[in-house]
């Protein structure tokens, strides 16, 4: 972060060695001691806020605390045992996975179809792009309860259904479409967010090249496969980065909308979490399923970075 | 590069100085009770301001003979997650002073030892008459040594409200009529409701709060089968037993084939016009004013096919343990139940005491009901009722018999075979 500035070989070798050198380092310790004053408050926020947390779950994770007896007992490894032994683990996992290929499928797929038509210059253009983009700053507390009341069995989306003459299900009480559920609310949650992002990365793309492919007689399928998406690949990628990691944080939905219910079919890792540490007052097991998460997070992470290598598209 | 290693290795010295410091704060301990200035916080879980008001003069009154006191207050919590909020607080070492306790959390909390023993403190208070408060009110807030750690300062019995408009609607005798029939039984109920259902298109009967969630809520119900969901001493589970099966194959009958109960995902309030009858504790009886109910009974638990029953909620106020001042708090707590304010609370939360349990000050209390319902259906069930059910390690038990419960609630469910895969699931919490 610090900048240092070289002087040539043949002016400095003419100064006076002594003073010459002393003052230099001076000038230097004082541009280190700028940089870090300058990323201070970001490396404070992250150490108190990441780091310090993070120090204090791997170390819960080795104990037990019984919170109402206000004992602190030191379990080893316990904990981690017990999370190969958990009957619940497998199933919460499958929820968690599914819940996250839906979200990434769902929202990457609908934020590019968007952003592509959104692309274009017509009359709406604007107002469409609000209408989509709005839920993103809507609370996510509020958002979901609004859909609580349109899925419930006698709800405004069967009501709808009904007009047609469609017998809609129960969709928060059965397994498959209470996990759908889910998916869409969260997918149109924040699909905005990475329409605004495509619609950039799209509008960075060289109008030349798309002309070109266009002159040799591309279509617009083979343009958009060959050409767009290869150049727009890098936001393609940090899109499903953070789209993940969103997914796999995905907490308020949950609680609002299912309880993690029918059965398991939608307890997620981090409300699974939850229930053990702030429900059943296992703080040590919880912290346990915390460090579970980080690491799925972290491997996830790594991996499509390592991937990228592959088919994301870096115009420099 | 030298002063990043020295970054670093402050970052790190910081992060386990604070990361041993946070660990190693445990619980406080508690100070000494010569303390002046106390300030002193309850934590409750009601917000309605005339609830708060009647605790503020009470707090007050008391103040005003303990100058050592400084301040009461009074921290309304959301009751859906109240006792994981309290939990969260004595985690974080926020703990409070003084809790409500409610009945289902309530062998977690006594077992723990995290409550203070008060029966000494009521024994020193000049005219508590603890002898007044029966030895069934006190039963679940007693420690394994007999010390009671937690005052019942609510003991609501659960009664049928009955909406004789929609009753009428749909051509049905009143509430009142069924039962001077005879025929006040669960099948009366259900027949009535279901009848409501078709007429109305409003829902038949609905077991207040349960909302396929809360399962422990329909004891109002499997009671009547003589149904428990486990032994008497907790350790084995009986959600399989002949008994709640057939409560339950009653209560789906009613969800899916006579839908004389709103199906899963359905809400119906009864105080809104909603519903024909509503199981519900008698403190509800103030929304019956703006309910727009023209006609009304309110009556006491149907018969089941094991006869009468009656049954209560408890809610107990407890002094904490690792709260900054025991003694104090145990020593308000003496105050703030002791007869004179009992009769106070007992306008909003019926008293446990027996001095207290007739019509007469219940009807103070009460001005809704009349003093023949409060003596025909309210005192017996006070005097008669058996707690809801309870369970050290509630939460889990709770959370483990929803889930597997979920399956039951499907039009197709084989009810036998779902209960016994509650009790495979459940059998393992109860530590039998």
């Amino acid at each position: 972060m610090t900048t240092t500035t070289t002087r040539p070989l043949a002016e400095a070798t003419r100064l006076p060695s002594g003073r010459a050198a002393g003052r230099r380092r001076a000038h230097r310790r004082a541009d280190i001691i700028t940089g870090y004053l300058f990323v201070a408050p970001q490396v404070l926020g992250i150490v108190i806020f990441v780091f310090i947390p993070l120090g204090l779950i791997a170390y819960y994770n080795f104990h037990e605390w019984n919170v109402l007896a206000g004992t602190f007992t030191f379990v080893g490894t316990d904990n981690i045992e017990k999370l190969f032994h958990d009957p619940n683990l497998p199933a919460v996992l499958w929820a968690t996975a599914v819940f996250c290929v839906g979200v990434v499928v769902g929202n990457i797929t609908l934020a590019l179809f968007l952003a592509v038509l959104l692309n274009r210059r017509f009359g709406a253009t604007t107002f469409f792009r609000t209408v989509f983009f709005s839920p993103v700053v809507v609370s996510v507390v509020a958002w979901t309860i609004v859909w609580g009341f349109l899925l419930q069995d006698d709800g405004g989306i069967n009501g709808l259904l009904q007009l047609v003459g469609v017998d809609g299900p129960n969709w928060l009480r059965e397994g498959p479409t209470a996990m759908l559920s889910v998916i869409v609310v969260q997918v149109f949650k924040n699909v905005g967010l990475n329409m605004v992002l495509f619609l950039a990365a799209l509008q960075g793309v060289p109008r030349e090249l798309t002309e070109a492919a266009a002159i040799d007689g591309a279509g617009s399928w083979r343009i958009f496969r060959s050409i767009t998406l290869p150049m727009i690949s890098p936001t393609v990628l940090l899109t499903v980065i953070i789209t993940i990691v969103g997914a796999l944080q995905v907490f308020a939905q949950i609680a609002v909308l299912t309880a993690g219910g029918p059965g398991l079919s939608t307890t997620v890792l981090v409300y699974y979490l939850y229930q053990q540490a702030f429900e059943f007052h296992r703080f040590g097991y919880g912290s346990t399923l915390a460090l579970l998460l980080f690491v799925i997070v972290l491997v996830l992470t790594v991996v499509q970075w390592q991937l990228r290598k592959r088919w994301v598209h870096y115009e420099n | 590069m030298r002063s990043a290693k020295w970054l670093t290795a402050a970052g790190t010295l910081a992060v386990a100085s604070l990361a041993l410091a946070g660990c190693a704060g445990g619980p406080a301990p508690a100070t000494s009770e010569t303390a002046t200035d106390i300030e002193l916080r309850m934590t409750v879980w009601t917000s309605a301001e005339p609830h708060l008001a009647l605790f503020t003069e009470i707090a007050d009154e008391y103040m005003a003979d303990h100058p050592e006191i400084k301040s009461i207050t009074f921290d309304p919590l959301d009751f859906a997650s109240y006792s994981s909020t309290l939990t969260t607080q004595i985690a974080g070492g926020n703990a409070p002073d003084m809790a409500w306790i409610l009945e289902n959390a309530a062998p977690d909390f006594v077992s723990s030892g995290a409550l203070v023993p008060l029966e000494q403190t009521f024994a020193d208070t000049e005219g508590y008459e603890l002898d007044d408060v029966s030895d069934a009110a006190t039963k679940l807030w007693r420690n394994d040594d007999g010390d009671l750690v937690a005052y019942p300062f609510s003991t609501s019995p659960f009664v049928v409200f009955v909406n004789n408009d929609l009753l009428a609607a749909a051509g049905q005798p009143t509430g009142a009529d069924m039962l001077a029939d005879g025929s006040w039984t669960w099948d009366d109920v259900s027949a009535a409701g279901a009848a409501v259902n078709q007429a109305t298109g409003k829902a038949g009967f609905v077991v207040r709060d349960f909302e396929y969630q809360t399962w422990d809520l329909l004891s109002t119900v499997w009671n009547g089968w003589g149904a428990t969901p486990w032994s008497e001493d907790g350790a084995t589970c009986t959600m399989d037993s002949d008994e709640m099966v057939g409560a339950f194959e009653f209560l789906h009958d009613a969800a899916f084939t006579s839908k004389s109960m709103p199906g899963p995902g359905t809400t119906a309030d009864f105080f809104a016009g909603e519903s024909a009858f509503t199981v519900s504790q008698i403190s509800r009886a103030s929304l019956l004013a703006d309910s727009g109910i023209g006609s009304w009974d309110l009556l006491p638990l149907p018969e089941g096919p094991d006869g009468d029953y009656a049954m209560v909620g408890q809610a107990g106020v407890a002094a904490i343990a690792q709260g900054e001042h025991p003694q104090a708090s145990a020593d308000f707590i003496a105050f703030f139940t002791n007869p004179e304010n009992s009769k106070k609370l007992a306008q909003f939360f019926p008293p446990a005491r027996e001095s207290q349990i007739n019509a007469e000050t219940l009807a103070a209390a009460n001005p809704v009901l009349t003093e023949a319902q409060l003596a025909d259906v309210v005192v017996p069930a006070m005097k008669t009722g058996v707690v809801r059910p309870s369970h050290t390690n509630s939460a889990e038990i709770q959370q483990t018999v929803r889930s597997a419960l979920d399956a039951v609630w499907l039009p197709d469910a084989d009810v036998p075979a779902v209960l016994d895969d509650v009790c495979t699931a459940m059998q393992p919490l109860l530590g039998g």
